[in-house]
């Protein structure tokens, strides 16, 4: 299963990355070595098997919609880039 | 002092024979004499070390103590810790200073543990060597041209240096065990769910766990007990008690079915490590124990399985790093997408790069089926096996790692070949059993480990084996030379 730099492209786009077009053939080989090892997997016949999540028998439990956290936010934006007035501040995003 | 384990420094420090600061402060200092070979430490938190040591002295002068009071451990740097640097290993969170603590932290510091600081780990646990950390690679004590093992490295190092007494691991797919295995120490990575993940920050939801790394068995389940347990705000956490993992570790062996893993003592196996694992099982049978042995006929497909499964799941997690709320952000972007790529693409590292891009193809439109679902099916045929096979066996037994510790550098280029480090215990994440490592006879003067795994949630049986087997046998005992 061979990459080709311009599909390695368009899943770098998915995930928000950047690849150089220098990057883009190493990491396509890269890739694709990960993608034969993975391959292996069409060794067996897993029609009429579940697919495991998770491995313990669990649904997400609830809990009562009630306000538990104390807004800490000053401590929490501590870390922030850019901050206003409590708020976050990234490059225009509306045109 | 250093050499002692938790079990006898507790013992000492109830008994008035040494005080929690004059221990500390010497492990202070033996990191400072040492931790420059090794690297194996990112943060050292000296002020808040001594202040928390003064404090377990006091709870020990008032008898307000336990086995964990005043024992001096570190944190894998995975652990949000408050109002310290938690950096994940990554660049991206370089500067990052946690505003709260994860709960094996709290748990640990409630019992009065003392932290000497944060150890270094491959980025977002993404490596089996500790060799792709942003703050440099760690080296193997036992060999500085030789590397720890990860994603643990650090925390390894340090344990296996006597740096600290004791350190925090987590574990996705072998990095607890693996780096355990590679320094000769005792690593356990319990059942999922065993432990809270929260705090601790996320690689593989459903695959990671914490768990302790120490010098024996009977450490291991006294720290256990002061990181397990439910935790609410862990929606993964198992509502089930915590064993007294301590009271059983004197039962009695005699006729405990041991289950040898045929397909992982064969092809691949390194021939010293087969060897010495076959010393340590046979250790187990002159204990009365009776080894069988059994087949997990899927075995071969946990690393194909584990690098659509963990990648697709790594892909999710690492997606909050945008550089808007935290972490690192580049400088000057123009517009909303400059601020994603670049940010995301200076702060992570090339390994983590490589799988998020497979994560995301896994679970991309078209390939979702054929990837994702499917590793989720083999996922299912892979515990079948060990359901299977528990049926035949009360634990069981392989080698941890395929080989010893290898040299810095020799797998570097080659991705693959240094995921097939984990061929031994990717399966147990994948089946979300607990497992262990300790160590067996070294193999040319190196470390050798031998892994137990367990069915769910039975971590006090684990122990009990591993530390009967330690009771009669000193391959636990060893240091590497030059740190003493």
């Amino acid at each position: 299963m061979s990459l080709t730099p311009d599909e390695v492209a368009k899943i770098a786009h998915l995930a928000r990355l950047a690849v150089t077009p220098d990057d883009a053939a190493a990491l396509g080989r890269d890739l694709s070595n990960i993608l034969d090892l993975v391959a292996q997997m069409d060794a067996v016949d897993t029609s009429g098997v579940e697919p495991m999540a998770h491995p313990l028998e669990m649904a997400q439990r609830l809990r009562e919609d009630r306000v538990s956290e104390e807004n800490q936010r000053d401590r929490y934006q501590a870390n922030a880039p850019a901050v206003e007035r409590g708020l976050f501040l990234v490059p225009k995003v509306i045109e | 002092m250093h050499d002692k384990t938790i079990a006898q420094l507790s013992a000492a420090l109830h008994g008035g024979e040494v005080s929690s600061v004059e221990l500390t402060q010497h492990m202070l200092q033996r990191i400072k004499d040492h931790d420059g070979r090794l690297n194996s430490l990112v943060t050292v938190t000296g002020e808040q070390a001594l202040e928390q040591a003064k404090a377990a002295d006091a709870r020990l002068a008032s008898g307000n103590a336990g086995p964990m009071t005043g024992i001096p451990i570190a944190h894998k740097d995975i652990f949000c810790t408050r109002d310290v640097r938690t950096s994940c290993g990554s660049r991206m969170l370089e500067n990052f200073i946690s505003p709260y603590d994860a709960t094996v932290v709290a748990q640990l510091q409630q019992a009065g543990a003392v932290m000497l600081g944060k150890t270094n780990m491959d980025e977002f646990a993404m490596g089996s060597s500790n060799e792709t950390s942003y703050f440099g690679a760690v080296r193997n004590p036992w060999d500085t041209d030789t590397v720890p093992g990860g994603s643990s490295g650090g925390s390894a190092a340090a344990v296996a240096a006597r740096l600290c007494i004791a350190a925090t691991g987590t574990d996705t797919g072998g990095s607890i065990r693996q780096p355990a295995a590679l320094t000769g120490i005792t690593g356990l990575k319990p059942t999922y769910g065993r432990c809270s993940r929260w705090g601790m920050i996320a690689f593989a939801s459903s695959l990671d766990q914490a768990g302790p790394m120490t010098r024996s068995a009977e450490d291991a389940a006294i720290m256990l007990s002061a990181m397990a347990g439910f935790d609410e705000r862990d929606s993964t956490s198992a509502e089930r008690p915590v064993d007294d993992y301590v009271a059983t570790l004197g039962n009695d062996i005699r006729g405990m079915r041991i289950g040898v893993v045929r397909e992982f003592m064969g092809e691949g196996l390194d021939a010293g490590v087969g060897v010495s694992v076959q010393a340590a099982m046979a250790g187990l049978t002159r204990l009365g124990a009776e080894l069988v042995e059994i087949s997990l006929p899927n075995a071969g497909l946990s690393v194909p399985a584990y690098y659509v499964v963990a990648p697709a799941e790594c892909s999710s997690n690492l997606s909050r790093f945008d550089g808007v709320r935290y972490g690192h952000r580049c400088e000057d972007p123009k517009d909303l997408q400059d601020l994603y790529e670049r940010s995301r693409s200076e702060g992570f590292g090339p390994e983590v790069k490589r799988r998020i891009l497979i994560g995301a193809y896994a679970l991309s439109a078209g390939y979702y089926d054929a990837y994702y679902l499917k590793a989720q099916k083999v996922r299912q045929l892979i515990a079948e096996d060990f359901r299977r096979a528990f049926e035949q066996c009360d634990v069981i037994v392989s080698p941890t790692a395929p080989g010893t510790a290898f040299r810095l550098g020799e797998k570097a280029d080659d991705p693959v070949s240094m995921y097939l480090q984990d061929i031994y215990t990717i399966a147990v994440n994948l089946a979300g059993l607990p497992g262990m490592s300790i160590p067996a006879p070294a193999s040319d003067g190196m470390p050798v480990g031998l892994q137990l795994i367990g069915n769910y949630f039975d971590e006090a049986r684990l122990l009990n084996v591993a530390h009967q087997l330690q009771l009669v046998s000193d391959w636990h005992e060893q240091s590497p030379a030059g740190f003493e």
